[in-house]
């Protein structure tokens, strides 16, 4: 479609249609106030600050919800409309208690900027007021009624953003309230402790509790880095005073996530500042931690590594890495196990949640992550979502997730034995057996082969051996699935239907179905499924598997893993090996070394003696706990690098003290492959460390020095021995990651 | 014996019972069963037939007999009078006279009342019984539907009802053909027709008693709506306070579609449509458009932005055309008189007729049909027949209650769309409330704008605060405590909060006020400048006050006054304590010697600022007892 013409106080622009007047005055830096309007929400156009005179119209229009029609011509600087939003905000400082001196929101208020604007230091309208609610036991949120100007920022956040539908107005007239069911707390109603509302609400009605009395947001430094939670790699903005974290916010522009947070990343900072953190190495003397000073820790580290490798062999070590670490901590993690150690035994969680994923789809595909971006859920006209509680585990894919399905029509399948959130918005939720994911995929298979739903062109084109899947669907009647996995013939029916011939379908998948026995099946018929129906490599479809952990993505392309380098080049492949000899100046081991289970394995018949832990917690995320703790037990030395005394860190013989993400540079890799940057925004706790240098004195002391002055030399050593890093430098990353 | 057989067994003889809500409200099904009861009684086999509402609500309960095509109706009948009329009219063929309020070639008010109207929406209303399709048929129902089912394109019928010039009548006036055709031309495989029955203005019962009295209209009405826009599926959205209205229309409903009016293959023709009734919890707000179609999808009443409109995006996202009910019930006459026949009454922008409501201080109170262009004068005083009691006419308040009041000078305004938006009033659904100089505009505004009040939905600011704020300035000025200053603030604001509001709620709410303080600005001068109220309504302004000289210390007037304010006891002296009085005159109606008045401005012993005394009884006492003994002037 054409531009539009349009006229804002004189500036003439042309604008894309759908474009509203605020877009356009925005264009052309014209500034028009508004309370009511958030860009993550549909146009609402309560608050009636943002009136603008159009020429030919009747009455002034809501600047936030008036599409530009060709030839508008638009006057947001005239006495009448001055003289209206004045009004406005005069009757809204009537109901809104002047406490701005005490008020959290004290200069980051919409309504305190626009009666600074117009003067207004008190209303000329006396009368009733809404009264100051009785502070409930709402945790996370505080909700100050007596503030709020009914925006409807909140409602329609957790409604339209959120699915939540925790609050609503209630009543009418003056009245009218911001409530939750009968009136209860928060903790009584379908609400999520998001804190969404709050990151839109324009005043001081809703402020985060943890932030209460610390300082306002002016007051703050403000750094830009990434969550430490989930592999979505939503963008916080981290804002401290000292060396505390105050609040977390998220900006509207940046990253995944716009805006949005969740919980844990809105929420879950206390960890980063709290007393419990460990600030000085210690070393197990007598059966009890002592405080160490690093070059003591050190050096003990080197000796005993030193000594097990050559009593024992380079191979009686191994290593974890994390994937809650940097890309670069990961990389230097690998480099330190393979060059200053010599062995390839490394290896870290993935090993635990998606092996299955990158081995299924390396297999299918060549490469073993999202097929396409966490944006494209948008374009999809189909999601199928099988083994992913993604409201809860990556809500603010989640949220895309919904917002499809709810805004754009997007038609949603589940697979899941139970019911969760996204069961509610799906217009096929199919209830399997644990452990059938397999039949009732090879069962929707089977039926779109019967009905000829497959696309005959893409399979002839771009896949191999189609005759064989062929063979085995014939046996998944819709009737025999049904007998394994309990899902109807209807259903199965009606999801083929939807899935084959939506136009473009996306999978989402996740540990639900990795973490299986069959996990590697349960990836690869997920991949078959799209590819003889051809959605793959086109916008809105592909097979998209949910990472777990921040970096678990970023530590597999660093070669956190036993059989390859960073950028999955395979160990003992001579040129790899050739490669990295020359680039790391060392002799590297050939064979593969052992992962996570086995080195779990070894440890405890005696193989492995010394283990190197770096921000992994083996004691509660491995399986049978018992057993770990029998080859912890057994090992000759343990360190353990780590920001908390945890399960596994009681059995160490050296803890060294990490950083958390909030007190380092560096990169993570989200789940759709996006490396982002993590900046520091606080001093580290006491001794602590980045784990980059921890290693690389680790190393030095051990005969291999490593010598590097910051994270972004690191980076740059990445770039230049990973093909798919090789252009992914910090200044080309620093906006929006890559 | 013979004589009276060929009296009683008159089987052409029909007695007709008004039972509409005002009927049954009047006690009309108490006289239906006296009615029954006598008949039996005396051998009477004459039909007694029930029908909804003729419009003369002022003479509820009526009844009309109607004997070889002649009528003769009774008005203000009760129980008791029905042993009489059965007796002397049925059985011995006398009418009683005494009791007649309309028969042909007999000057009355009633048929001067009937006279002058012009019947289209309520020509079946008080004929037929609304619970009996068969009725509605015979007079003519659904013939219009096999009309355009058999002979006209939904296109055709969309070019009629636009020739027609029928604009929708549940205010805002838009023309109905073009809010068809746009409907017809939105793209979308599904699209629906709402009947809006949220009536909700104060004083406004057209809509009400159309639906009581001949269902059929409407739901016709919205067949041939379906039919025109290519909607299978009609909503009517009524509100649950109108549960007569509701338990016919589900009768009509079940009974058209017993007879193939409403379901599939319509009359044999390919055409479905079917008709869901969805009772609203009666929030005003949710009569306007976007707010009804929240609540009919299960959400908070709450209006949005237009656009897009729901000609383009409605119920479900999909075309929706809502028309109201005085709308809908105009179709099936257009349709088969003909467009040109329809266009040929009203005026040049307001075609055919409008139903009003008269209520307030009206000779007779009723529904009335007039072609839009009659003058207010002829509404109100031929056919209304002036004040009542021999009052005299103050203002007429018109458009409900975001219309406006407009006094005497506007007597013989046009009432047509134009006319009336000129003088800042609008038509708005109808509702005409006639005013005499006992009602303070001050007050009448103050009742208006707390109605505005509490039925905002919140939404936008203008409305939730504005109406909030110019409420309680509207307190003030009734309570003698506001400044002169307050009320350009009051004026002010409300221009603002008409320009400013999102819908048609806020944009008219300020209406009342701002024709109240053009055309009766003395007396909001009067309340603050003089502390008093000349229509002696404001309770704040007002003495009521005993006139000891007349008093005969009956003590009547301690008895039944609510608050305990009257001190005093039988045969002894009774003073009324001003403070304590809530000015509510139950002591004026029961005081047998008309010895109790009202009296304004107060007798303000403190600065006006400080307008409330404290509660001193023997001051109070003291003082009351000065002015009456002022009144007496010098002793009678």
């Amino acid at each position: 479609m054409s531009q539009l013409n349009i006229t804002i106080n004189e500036n003439k622009l042309t604008v894309s249609p759908g474009s509203t007047i605020l877009d356009a005055a925005k264009a052309v830096g014209v500034h028009i106030p508004t309370l009511c309007h958030d860009p993550r929400l549909k146009p609402y156009g309560a608050c009636r600050v943002c009136l603008v005179e159009v020429e030919g119209a009747r009455a002034p229009m809501p600047a936030c919800a008036t599409k530009v029609t060709d030839g508008m011509v638009v006057s947001t600087d005239t006495e009448k409309i001055h003289r209206l939003r004045k009004t406005v905000v005069e009757l809204l400082i009537s109901d809104h208690p002047l406490e701005c001196v005490t008020c959290e929101q004290c200069g980051d208020c919409g309504l305190q900027d626009l009666a600074y604007r117009y003067g207004l230091n008190k209303s000329r309208y006396i009368g009733e007021r809404h009264p100051l609610r009785e502070q409930g036991d709402d945790p996370f949120i505080q909700r100050n009624l007596d503030k709020c100007i009914l925006c409807g920022r909140c409602v329609r956040i957790c409604d339209e953003v959120e699915s939540a539908f925790a609050i609503d107005f209630t009543y009418r007239g003056f009245q009218v309230q911001v409530g939750t069911d009968y009136g209860t707390s928060l903790k009584n109603t379908s609400c999520e402790f998001c804190g969404q509302c709050i990151s839109s609400c324009p005043v001081g009605a809703l402020i985060e509790k943890p932030r209460l009395n610390k300082g306002r947001t002016w007051e703050t430094k403000k750094t830009l880095t990434i969550c430490p939670y989930c592999g979505t790699g939503c963008t916080l903005e981290l804002q401290t005073i000292g060396d505390k974290i105050v609040n977390v916010a998220a900006p509207l522009d940046k990253g995944v996530n716009r805006g949005n947070l969740c919980v844990k990343g809105r929420f879950g900072y206390q960890f980063v500042n709290s007393n419990d953190r460990l600030k000085t190495p210690l070393i197990k003397k007598n059966g009890k931690f002592v405080e160490a000073t690093w070059s003591e820790a050190i050096s003990l580290i080197a000796k005993k590594f030193n000594g097990i490798k050559s009593a024992h062999g380079a191979d009686a070590l191994a290593g974890f890495s994390s994937a809650k670490c940097t890309n670069e901590e990961n990389y230097l993690f690998q480099k330190f196990m393979r060059a200053a150690v010599g062995t390839n035994n490394v290896d870290h969680c993935a090993r635990l949640c998606h092996a299955s994923t990158v081995a299924g789809l390396a297999r299918a595909f060549g490469s073993g992550a999202m097929t396409n971006s966490i944006d494209d859920f948008a374009k999809a006209k189909a999601i199928l979502v099988i083994g992913s509680n993604t409201t809860e585990a990556h809500p603010i894919i989640g949220i895309n997730i919904l917002q499809a399905v709810r805004n754009n029509g997007a038609k949603l399948i589940v697979i899941d034995p139970r019911k969760i959130k996204l069961t509610q918005f799906a217009d096929i939720w199919m209830a399997q057996r644990p452990g059938s994911d397999v039949a009732v995929i090879n069962g929707i298979m089977n039926i779109i082969l019967k009905e000829g739903w497959y696309d005959q062109k893409f399979i002839e084109e771009r896949t191999e051996d189609f005759d064989e899947l062929k063979k085995i669907l014939d046996a998944y009647t819709p009737e025999k699935v049904a007998e394994i996995s309990g899902v109807s013939p209807e259903d199965l029916r009606r999801a083929a239907d939807i899935y084959a011939n939506s136009g473009a379908s996306s999978i989402v998948f996740s540990m639900g179905i990795t973490q299986h026995s069959t996990g590697t099946d349960n990836v690869l018929s997920l991949a078959n499924l799209a590819m003889m129906t051809g959605n793959v490599g086109r916008e809105g479809t592909g097979v998209n598997p949910l990472r777990g952990q921040n970096n678990v993505q970023g530590a597999c392309d660093m070669g956190s893993l036993p059989n390859v380098c960073c950028g999955y080049q395979k160990v003992g492949d001579d040129g790899v090996q050739a490669k990295f000899q020359a680039a790391w100046g060392v002799e590297l081991p050939k064979t593969p070394g052992l992962t996570v289970v086995e080195i779990l394995n070894s440890a405890a018949k005696g193989g492995v003696k010394g283990l190197y832990v770096m921000g992994e917690n083996p004691m509660l995320s491995d399986p049978d706990s018992q057993h770990v703790e029998e080859a912890l037990e057994k090992l000759e030395f343990l360190v353990v690098q780590d920001i908390f005394m945890t399960e596994t860190a009681v059995f160490a013989d050296v803890i060294l003290p990490g950083l958390t993400f909030a007190e380092r540079d560096g990169t993570f890799t989200n789940t759709e492959r996006r490396v982002q940057r993590i900046r520091r925004a606080i001093n580290p706790m006491g001794n602590a460390r980045e784990d980059w240098r921890i290693i690389s004195d680790v190393a030095t002391a051990m005969g291999y020095p490593m010598h590097y002055e910051s994270a972004d030399e690191i980076l740059a050593e990445i770039n230049s021995v990973t093909p798919s890093y090789a252009c992914i430098t910090t200044a080309r990353i620093s906006d929006s990651g890559f | 014996m013979n004589k009276k057989k060929t009296n009683t067994t008159n089987t052409n003889t029909e007695v007709i019972v008004g039972l509409g809500s005002c009927g049954l409200a009047a006690g009309a099904g108490d006289v239906f069963d006296a009615l029954a009861d006598e008949m039996k009684k005396n051998g009477v086999d004459a039909r007694l037939k029930k029908t909804g509402c003729i419009g003369l609500c002022y003479k509820e309960v009526l009844i009309d007999i109607i004997s070889d095509g002649v009528k003769v109706s009774y008005g203000n009948v009760t129980p008791a009078m029905a042993a009489r009329i059965v007796k002397e009219h049925l059985v011995e063929g006398r009418p009683v006279d005494e009791w007649i309020i309309f028969k042909k070639d007999v000057v009355s008010g009633e048929n001067t009342f009937l006279k002058d109207q012009k019947r289209i929406v309520l020509r079946k209303c008080g004929l037929i019984d609304p619970e009996d399709i068969e009725e509605a048929i015979a007079k003519g129902g659904y013939e219009a539907i096999k009309k355009v089912l058999s002979e006209n394109s939904p296109d055709e019928v969309v070019a009629i009802v636009k020739e027609s010039g029928l604009r929708g009548r549940g205010g805002a006036g838009f023309t109905t053909g073009l809010k068809w055709e746009f409907t017809r031309k939105a793209e979308g495989d599904q699209k629906y027709i709402i009947c809006n029955a949220d009536e909700g203005d104060p004083g406004a019962y057209m809509d009400r008693s159309v639906l009581e009295s001949d269902p059929h209209a409407v739901l016709e009405g919205m067949l041939i709506a379906g039919y025109a826009i290519s909607a299978d599926q009609g909503y009517i959205y009524c509100r649950a306070e109108y549960p007569l209205a509701i338990k016919r229309l589900n009768i009509g409903i079940e009974q058209a579609r017993a007879k193939g009016l409403l379901g599939k293959n319509i009359l044999g023709h390919d055409f479905n449509f079917d008709i869901t009734i969805k009772q609203g919890a009666g929030a005003f707000v949710c009569g306007e458009e976007t707010a009804l179609m929240a609540s009919i999808e299960g959400k908070r009443g709450m209006p949005r932005l237009k656009p897009p409109f729901p000609v383009i995006s409605g119920l479900w996202e999909k075309p929706t055309c809502i028309n109201n009910v005085e709308t809908l019930a105009n179709i099936s006459w257009i349709i088969l008189n003909g467009a040109a026949e329809y266009a040929a009454i009203g005026t040049e922008r307001s075609k055919g007729n409008k139903v009003f409501a008269l209520t307030g201080k009206i000779e007779r109170s009723g529904l009335v049909e007039v072609p839009m262009g009659i003058t207010l004068r002829e509404i109100i005083f031929d056919i209304g027949g002036g004040i009542k009691d021999g009052g005299t006419f103050k203002a007429v308040q018109i458009g409900g209650p975001t219309g406006g009041c407009l006094p005497e000078d506007f007597l013989d305004t046009y009432v047509d769309y134009d006319s009336l938006t000129k003088t800042g009033a609008t038509m708005g659904s109808g509702g005409m409330v006639i005013l005499d100089e006992s009602t303070c505009m001050v007050d009448l505004a103050k009742f208006f704008m707390s109605f505005a009040q509490s039925e905002s939905c919140g939404k936008c600011v203008p409305c939730r605060l504005g109406t909030k704020r110019m409420l309680e300035i509207l307190e003030r000025i009734t309570q003698g405590i506001a400044s002169a200053e307050e009320l350009d603030l009051l004026e002010s604001l409300a221009v603002d909060v008409k320009m400013s509001s999102l819908c048609g709620l806020g944009q008219t709410a300020p209406n009342p006020i701002l024709t109240t303080i053009k055309y009766f600005r003395d007396e909001y001068l009067s309340h603050i400048h003089d502390k008093t109220c000349p229509a002696k309504v404001c309770v704040d302004l007002i003495d009521v006050v005993i006139n000891q000289d007349l008093c005969r210390q009956c003590a009547v007037c301690i008895k039944h006054c609510p608050v305990q304010a009257i001190s005093g006891a039988r045969h002894e002296y009774t003073v009324i304590d001003p403070d304590a009085c809530i000015g509510c005159r139950m002591c004026i109606s029961v005081c047998p010697w008309n010895t109790i008045d009202v009296d304004s401005p107060k007798q303000l012993i403190v600065p006006a600022e400080k307008y409330r005394r404290p509660v001193n009884k023997e001051n109070v006492a003291e003082s009351v007892r000065c002015k009456a003994d002022e009144s007496r002037g010098g002793g009678a």
